[in-house]
């Protein structure tokens, strides 16, 4: 095994993760992005509202959830630095733990499977 | 930063995104039961940190035209970092959390949206992985060149695929030419991004532990040479 450790790679790249999320999102374009710049066009807008015309956004609705994190920002916080970069924080632990849990639970089962597989040696 | 290939609620029809949530479902399924042969100590926690890696990287917008951005959809880096299965799933896990959390992407449109940037965004980028890990050579050029590649037409690729779902089901009447035309347009720039930055990870991780990238398994694995000729190592 060459180079730096398991643990210390994991550690760094969560941490790494965490920066993105939590302090350099706070750089990222606030433009719309490609398939919401496309669903815009063609329509007129006037302070997030369509006002006119026909385009794709038309027919969009209000999202069925929304949430105290919705368009990560932590709802309550006002300064929109902070609120951005701890609902960043927040995404990427409880994306790493979801699915940290659920390759475990995939690779325990395996570990079940395996118990109750006939054992090659006892076949022939 | 909402949204970039993340369809809302109510864009596409009811029946339409019923049926690809069926198909995501599917999809999710059998790669379960793939990735479970090949999650072992190496693959577990590099998959969790793969996932959160794309949350995070998902959150940087760049620009690509005046008043355009785009960010990375993280497929082809996925499938490169822990293989078409378990990538598939890691980009399927923060679709689900991004959609059900962060209000991105609509919770009925979870399953055209997991089709798009999660099954065929990967399977795409890893169709292109194999082929271009065989052609090119066993260096890091070769390894940054198929990165690009398979970054950029992964996400061209994801870009079709709601092109496809809006002219089966699209609630509003523009014509699905014209959404070909200005989705392709646009993601062939965001997918520009995509490949560097998926091309940049990967070279980054293949230099420090090359034996993390799933893709160049059957380099690493390779027995030690009784002469071992450094110039030779890959990447």
């Amino acid at each position: 095994m060459r180079g730096v450790r398991t643990r210390w790679f994991l550690l760094g790249g969560l941490l790494l993760a965490l920066l993105l999320a939590g302090i350099v999102s706070n750089l990222a374009s606030s433009s719309p992005d490609g398939l919401d710049a496309v669903s815009r066009q063609g329509c007129e807008y006037s302070r997030g509202r369509i006002t006119g015309g026909e385009c794709i956004a038309r027919s969009g609705r209000e999202h069925e959830v929304g949430g105290p994190l919705a368009g990560y920002r932590i709802a309550g916080i006002d300064n929109p630095y902070l609120s951005t970069g701890l609902a960043g924080v927040v995404g990427v632990l409880l994306v790493f733990g979801t699915g940290t849990a659920v390759f475990r639970l995939a690779r325990r089962d395996t570990a079940t499977d395996r118990r109750h597989q006939p054992d090659p040696r006892n076949t022939g | 930063m909402l949204s970039a290939l993340h369809i809302q609620n109510g864009i596409v029809n009811a029946p339409i995104s019923l049926a690809y949530l069926g198909i995501a479902g599917v999809g999710f399924a059998i790669a379960i039961r793939q990735a479970r042969h090949q999650l072992d100590e190496r693959l577990a926690p590099m998959a969790g940190l793969v996932a959160a890696y794309v949350f995070a990287v998902q959150m940087l917008n760049f620009p690509v035209l005046p008043g355009v951005s785009g960010h990375l959809l993280g497929a082809a880096l996925a499938a490169l970092l822990v293989g078409p299965w378990v990538g598939a799933l890691a980009v399927s896990i923060v679709l689900v959390v991004q959609a059900l959390l962060f209000a991105d992407g609509g919770v009925t449109a979870i399953g055209l949206n997991v089709a798009n940037m999660a099954l065929l965004s990967t399977a795409v980028a890893y169709g292109l992985i194999v082929v271009l890990l065989r052609l090119l050579p066993a260096t890091r050029s070769g390894l940054a060149v198929t990165a690009f590649t398979a970054g950029l037409l992964s996400t061209v690729a994801a870009a079709f695929g709601f092109v496809l779902q809006y002219a089966l089901g699209g609630v509003t009447q523009m014509p699905w030419e014209w959404v070909a035309g200005a989705m392709g347009g646009t993601h062939l720039l965001i997918g520009i991004g995509e490949g560097g930055i998926t091309a940049v990870t990967v070279v980054a991780v293949a230099r420090v532990r090359p034996d993390l990238v799933y893709a160049l398994r059957h380099r690493t694995r390779r027995p030690v040479s009784a002469t071992p000729r450094p110039a030779e190592v890959p990447v």
